[in-house]
């Protein structure tokens, strides 16, 4: 590699630094994103102008062509709402990816440097059979979470007996395989590697729930990035490195907030089966306790007559593509001299910071959004909290009963307003499958039936 | 008086910054005259890159908690975009002039990365163009 081409490299690896540090503000993000891109466009070029074993042009320039093609038009069809299930359909592309550079680099070592085929250096096999493996894991678990986020599959936990050891066992056999490769350059185990871990990739989503689908996909990213590091340490190339080490640590810090934002740790999520069990049960005490239900009309007046009103939308007014009609409720209310704000909690949605997109989506300005830190304190000063599609992040039993499956959770606590609203389909519970005693205390009206229907209605009562 | 002063301290950061540079310099040399005794195998360029790797690593921990809470699934799209650089390694599988396996492969990679780097990029940019202030 010229000294040239490491240069542009590193610029490009600046220009990736750039791009993440540009998301600290909104103000800032888009000069980001513009970085992120014209970094890219330095590396592709570099390595297709300055490196001379890149000759193929006509086989690499229609692969371009239609990859870029078809990334371009899905984004720009994409619907919000389906965002999640595009970041996971994107991570099994990188995976695969992965699995492919591995498996050229191992078939042709001497087009990267480092070696021939049959006696190639044992640390650029250890560095790309990691790759691979990664990659591969990447790109099935990416598969199933995209299947669960698309409806294609049951978003249900799938548990069967014997399915932890069975993971753990597949794990020693990767070890094993990665062994073998090394001691035998055999290609063979090579092929059984990528199997194997195609296959532990597929075992180790199947059996997590649907709301825990945001720490899988913050897993998912981390992964897709660890393979590139992991690709980057078999091409001797430190812009791979470096871009697989900011992604690698981007996705284990998201999953650590969506981790802590419900008070799980991360093994527990892994493991799965949460929320499987306990929902059977949930049904029993709902029936013989009443709740106040109102109407769109009473919804409107208590509205009407606040100061202040605090919206929790949850992941049910997504479902519901609810998030225009409650700005244009939102916004009737603001003309009415409302003061209007929206508390997010960390894991409402299917990925971090969702319901962040899906409210700017819906022209929510951002700085009427606020994080659980930044508002729980002023839910004590509100006198309506309006609660769209969220349950368990409202749970007071999360605080109060060291029984209940959600203890500890951090919650949103709209208990403390003078009134609360809770929009919901019915009286099921939650996706904890946890009773939520507020819906039967004095302060709550419960208005029952579709989200978006409902603050349809609540704006028409505020317009009459 | 205080003039003269402040000419003194000025000249003592000169010479202080001037000692350094002859010292950044000379350990510029040591560390040439280092790598070159390195033979440029495996070994030399592992610990090289774990280097690299593990101060990233660090960089990726503190731009990423400065990220602020509302932009997370942007960042999740860019980062995915910016992971496609995977096809730098792609490119080179597909780059030899002659068609074998190995090529095949790159191409097919370089294909999927292509798909993630525009899908990715473009989607960021259709996520933070909604991001708007109060008006």
């Amino acid at each position: 590699m010229t000294s040239l081409a490491v240069l542009a490299y590193l610029v490009a690896a600046v220009c990736f630094i750039m791009a993440l540090r540009g998301l600290s503000s909104p103000v800032t993000s888009r000069m980001g994103n513009l970085y992120g891109m014209v970094g890219m466009a330095i590396a592709v070029a570099t390595t297709l102008i300055l490196l001379p074993q890149v000759r193929n042009y006509w086989l690499i320039v229609p692969a371009i062509a239609i990859g870029g093609g078809i990334g371009y038009v899905v984004a720009q069809r994409i619907q919000m709402t389906a965002l999640p299930q595009l970041v996971a359909a994107f991570h099994s592309l990188v995976g695969l990816a992965a699995v492919c550079v591995a498996a050229a680099a191992f078939l042709d070592p001497a087009a990267y440097n480092i070696g021939t085929p049959g006696a190639i250096h044992v640390g650029s096999l250890i560095e790309m059979a990691l790759g691979a493996a990664i990659g591969a894991i990447t790109f099935t678990g990416s598969l199933v979470a995209f299947a669960k986020l698309q409806g294609l599959v049951s978003g249900k936990p799938l548990v069967f007996p014997m399915q932890h050891p069975l993971n753990a066992a597949l794990g020693i056999v990767i070890i094993l395989l990665i062994v073998w490769m090394c001691a035998g350059q055999s290609g063979a185990a090579f092929l059984l590697l990528i199997l194997v871990a195609l296959a532990l990739g597929f075992l180790l989503i199947l059996p997590i729930g649907g709301a825990d689908m945001p720490v899988v996909v913050s897993m998912l990213n981390s992964y897709s990035g660890w393979a590139a590091a992991g690709i980057g340490f078999t091409l001797q190339n430190n812009l791979l490195i470096v871009t697989g080490a900011l992604v690698g640590s981007s996705g284990a810090i998201l999953s650590y907030i969506m981790c802590k934002g419900m008070n799980r740790s991360i093994i527990n999520v892994i493991l799965g089966g949460f929320g499987g069990e306990a929902a059977s049960t949930a049904a029993g005490p709902a029936g013989d306790r009443a709740v106040k239900q109102g109407s769109a009309e009473d919804a409107a007046f208590v509205m009407k007559n606040a100061r202040s009103v605090i919206i929790v939308p949850g992941y049910g007014m997504a479902v519901a593509q609810a998030q225009h009609a409650l700005r244009e409720m939102s916004d009737l209310l603001k003309k009415e001299g409302v003061e209007v704000r929206y508390a997010i909690h960390p894991v409402a949605g299917r990925m971090p910071g969702h319901m962040n997109v899906l409210l700017a989506e819906a022209n929510v300005p951002y700085d009427e959004v606020f994080e659980l830190e930044e508002i729980n304190r002023d839910f004590a000063q509100a006198d309506v909290a309006f609660v769209i599609g969220a349950n368990d992040v409202t749970n007071p039993a999360a605080k109060s009963d060291p029984a209940s499956p959600i203890y500890g959770m951090p919650i949103l606590d709209v208990e403390n307003a003078k009134t609360v609203l809770f929009v919901k389909r019915s009286m099921a519970s939650g996706y904890a499958g946890v009773e939520n005693e507020l819906f039967f205390r004095d302060n709550t009206l419960m208005l029952f039936g579709d989200a978006k229907k409902i603050s349809e209605d609540v704006a028409k009562s505020l317009a009459a | 008086m205080a003039t003269e002063d402040i000419a003194q301290g000025a000249q003592g950061l000169a010479e202080a910054a001037r000692g350094l540079a002859d010292q950044a310099q000379a350990l510029a040399v040591q560390a040439q005259a280092t790598a070159a005794a390195t033979p440029a195998g495996e070994h030399g360029f592992f610990l090289t890159g774990l280097t690299v790797f593990v101060l990233a690593c660090f960089v990726g921990y503190y731009v990423v908690w400065r990220v602020t809470p509302a932009l997370h699934s942007p960042l999740m799209s860019v980062t995915n975009a910016i992971s496609s650089v995977i096809v730098v390694g792609a490119l080179i599988a597909a780059g030899p002039a002659v068609i074998g396996a190995s090529s095949v492969l790159g191409a097919l990679a370089v294909l999927l990365a292509s798909v993630n780097i525009f899908g990715g990029f473009l989607v960021t940019r259709r996520m933070l163009a909604m991001y708007r202030k109060k008006s």
